[in-house]
């Protein structure tokens, strides 16, 4: 099962301060779905506020992306840049 | 489609990896370019903006009727021109913007936040009659207190900007308003028990001036408003389809009715990723029905857009006596100007990314002051943070009698390492770059009286993002690459040249444009390291999805199966020994035969670009001071960067000198002079020293190559990472120099008389 690390400070706010947890899911839209309906509200955040690093790649707006069984999942603020 | 290759082409080039001379070049060092202001209309009228004096007050009343009476004036608008937009966080940039926040930057509406801030805007005949109109109009304020340094601004008593921002990444939801937008944290392990086991602390803060990006051609538009509804914006930004949105939703437009034109763009740097002057061209537009062109003085650039913050960096690191880090404590207070929205998150992100330190925390703080609001700049917050981590990590080595590269070594991220903003780095090039570095014959050359030398390391994530690309084939065989990034640092080419490789094209043949908002899919902005990364992606896929239809038309010509069809050297070569006498049919002979083949030859890729490469910068800078004057002479400049893949080596090595250039402009002159009014006092390229060409030595790039395996020839991100180092890299030699560490920037002339006369 995918496990997922909302380490920043946004995200522990909707986790009651959790932290990592294992998520059943095999794509990231399914993660989010998943997360949300763990944790109301923190989707939203994760869609508006979130990058999402798999395996150590970060994606944005990768809805598609798979996730295996043991994979590594952070959640980062997005990244813009100059 | 989001497929790429299996793995980087890195062997057998023969176009990506070489010099061409840059497509642009001849127009631009001939004069011939069209940037912002270049654009012109028949029936155009000057716009021009009313800014306050003032660095907070409330507005009690405009009146503009005395100038709507001037003759020759043929517009006048304020906020109440403009939608009261409800606050709503929308993307169209790299990431989202707060779309009421945007919209009062543009225009103040009720109040005032800073000295420069747009109250009015008019659309005259002439620039005189603008002028005149301007000074028409009547603005009555309250002027309330302001404040501008970032830990003034944090205090409870002080003048609350907005009344309705409360803290986010608190513990407890506040009860009342604050100038701290947000808090954010960032920890791993056991912060006290790291410390108890260092052997060696060292500490220190830091603080860095707001400076801007300093980029040459002031913002530019002109934007006409038809009857009919339908927009035209010509503008100078980094992000036509940024415009687009942007424009649509501060004036309650639909996108589909504004198309956006951009022109060359005489430097971004990230400060060209929002928008200042094309809403109220348009609103000047649609009120007086004829096209208006508008154009900041540099004052303005200076006042109203953003610079990026000034800041406090609080930094304690602890080590054992061999050098290994057990413990590190960093505190980040930047300003976010009249807005929230500091780059104080990556800041904390890549404040210990080059270090792989069991037990840290990072906590920053976002902080809105009565200045402009930041915008993005090279490497957002990265250079703040790194500022302050690498001059610790500088006296670390001191207090270790350890090499500084081999401190840094010693606590390198490498692969499998955790960085420490969370995943797990892959395929980084990090130790190469420290080792180029170290054996450089900069690192052992002698050094004289009053010189010393400094060494710091920089990283940037790079990111990819959404990017379309359209190769077209004309008659003759040559290609037409199209895209909707803005180049601002060398795309084109490196677009062009992507293609040729792939076509099997000599780049001549290679023409790359960039096309307005209705001539090309979306793309994001140009920014974040992403343009060669990602829209490279699409152009290579694009021109790949060529080179597979070309076979197939060879196929179809020498009647033979498709897998019978090689593609070599830019042209289809028959594998079916029978028909070798044949020839190649190259592009050119193809292309002659399109007609009967099925129609004109092109292709158009679409993506969302996953797995940029992260980028790490080691750099070494050498200074002699002046005891006498405290001037401070940067004498030789090294600066090693690993790029994945360098696709055009002669626009990645230029992209390193300017990091570093604006990076040493940061480090010894740059800074925001307010007086006690909180106007700015240096708005204007005298004052506001940027380093010039007589300033500099030719500064040195190391291109490193660990190739970036989710790109077709293995590039990563190339022109943030120069600029996050030479802060710290300056510093750290001055510190060597004169045997006193300076921990405020700029390392100006009075500042360090004043050292060397207190020693």
């Amino acid at each position: 099962m995918p496990h997922v690390v909302a380490a920043c400070s946004t995200c522990r706010q909707f986790t009651d301060g959790l932290v990592e947890f294992d998520v059943e899911a095999d794509s990231v839209r399914r993660m989010i779905g998943e997360l949300d309906r763990r944790f109301p509200g923190l989707g939203e955040h994760i869609e508006r506020r979130m990058a999402i690093a798999i395996d150590g790649e970060i994606h944005q707006d990768a809805h598609g992306a798979r996730l295996a069984a043991d994979s590594e999942v952070y959640l980062i603020p997005r990244i813009g840049g100059g | 489609m989001s497929e790429v290759m299996d793995r980087p082409q890195t062997l057998n080039l023969k176009v990506v990896g070489t010099r061409p001379i840059r497509p642009d070049g001849a127009d631009k060092v001939t004069g011939k370019a069209t940037f912002g202001a270049d654009f012109s209309m028949p029936g155009m009228l000057v716009g021009k903006i009313k800014r306050s004096p003032h660095a907070h007050a409330r507005i009690v009343s405009i009146d503009t009727k005395k100038a709507l009476a001037l003759a020759g004036v043929k517009a006048v608008i304020t906020a109440a021109d403009f939608p009261d937009l409800a606050s709503e966080e929308y993307e169209a940039g790299e990431s989202a913007a707060n779309l009421r926040d945007l919209a009062l930057n543009c225009m103040a509406r009720g109040k005032v936040l800073y000295d420069g801030h747009a109250v009015a805007a008019v659309a005259a005949t002439s620039s005189s009659i603008a002028d005149a109109a301007l000074a028409l109009i009547t603005v009555t304020y309250d002027v309330l207190p302001h404040v501008i340094d970032v830990e003034a601004a944090m205090e409870a008593g002080a003048p609350v900007l907005h009344a309705h921002l409360f803290t986010e990444g608190l513990e407890t939801k506040p009860d009342r308003p604050s100038n701290i937008a947000k808090r954010n944290e960032l920890m791993r392990g056991d912060l006290e028990a790291g410390f108890a086991q260092a052997e060696v602390t060292v500490e220190g803060r830091y603080t860095t001036a707001a400076v801007h990006q300093g980029y040459i051609e002031p913002h530019a538009c002109v934007a006409a408003f038809a009857p009919d509804g339908q927009c035209q914006v010509w503008s100078s930004s980094q992000g036509q389809f940024m415009v687009r949105t942007y424009c649509a939703k501060i004036l309650g437009l639909e996108a589909s009715n504004i198309r956006v034109t951009p022109t060359e763009i005489g430097g971004g740097f990230g400060g060209k990723t929002t928008v200042y002057l094309e809403p109220l061209a348009l609103a000047l537009s649609r009120q007086s029905g004829a096209p208006v062109k508008m154009v900041m003085t540099r004052e303005e650039v200076f006042r109203a857009t953003g610079p990026t913050s000034g800041a406090v960096i609080e930094v304690k690191l602890g080590a054992k006596r061999d050098g290994a880090i057990t413990a590190a404590r960093v505190v980040l207070k930047y300003q976010a100007g009249a807005f929230p929205g500091s780059p104080v998150g990556a800041g904390s992100m890549t404040a210990l990314a080059c270090y792989d330190v069991p037990n840290f925390s990072v906590t920053g703080f976002d902080v809105v002051t009565n200045s402009p609001k930041v915008a993005a700049y090279r490497a957002p917050g990265a250079p703040i943070s790194a500022f302050g981590v690498e001059s610790a990590m500088d006296d670390l080595a001191r207090e270790l009698g350890m090499d500084p590269i081999a401190l840094r070594r010693k606590n390198a991220v490498r692969d499998g390492v955790k960085a420490a903003y969370g995943p797990t780095f892959r395929n980084i090039g990090y130790l190469e770059t420290l080792e180029a570095i170290a054996d450089h014959p900069h690192y052992k050359a002698p050094l004289g009286p009053n010189q010393g030398r400094g060494v710091a390391v920089g990283f940037w994530f790079n990111v990819g993002g959404e990017s379309t690309a359209a190769v077209q084939v004309g008659e003759d065989g040559s290609a037409v690459v199209v895209t909707g990034n803005p180049d601002i640092g060398g795309s084109r080419a490196s677009m062009a040249m992507m293609a040729a490789e792939v076509l099997g094209l000599p780049i001549e043949k290679v023409r790359p444009i960039v096309a307005d908002t209705a001539s090309i899919g979306f793309s994001m902005l140009t920014g974040g390291s992403r343009t060669t990364f990602a829209t490279g992606m699409a152009v290579t896929q694009a021109a790949q999805k060529i080179v597979v239809d070309l076979k197939r038309r060879a196929a179809q010509i020498w009647d033979v199966p498709v897998e019978q069809v090689d593609w070599i050297n830019g042209a289809a070569v028959c594998l079916d020994a029978a028909k070798a006498d044949k020839g190649d049919l190259t592009l050119a002979a193809l292309a002659a035969q399109s007609a009967r083949t099925g129609g004109p030859i092109g292709a158009q890729v679409s993506l969302t670009a996953q797995g940029a490469g992260p980028g790490f910068g080691a750099h070494i800078c050498d200074v002699e001071v002046d005891p006498e004057t405290g001037h401070v002479t940067i004498l030789r400049y090294t600066a090693a960067q690993d790029v994945g893949r360098a696709i055009h080596p002669a626009y990645v090595e230029g992209q390193i000198q300017g990091g570093v250039a604006q990076g040493i402009g940061w480090a010894l002159n740059e800074e925001y002079v307010f007086d006690s009014e909180g106007r700015m006092e240096n708005a204007g390229f005298l004052d506001y020293r940027v380093p010039v060409a007589s300033d500099l030595p030719m500064i040195e790039p190391i291109i490193v190559e660990v190739a970036n395996p989710r790109h077709p020839f293995g590039a990563k991100g190339v022109g943030e990472v120069p600029i996050v180092p030479p802060l710290a890299a300056v510093a750290n030699a001055v510190r060597a120099a004169i045997g006193v560490r300076m921990t405020d920037l700029p390392l100006s002339p009075p500042k360090i008389r004043a050292v060397i006369d207190a020693r």
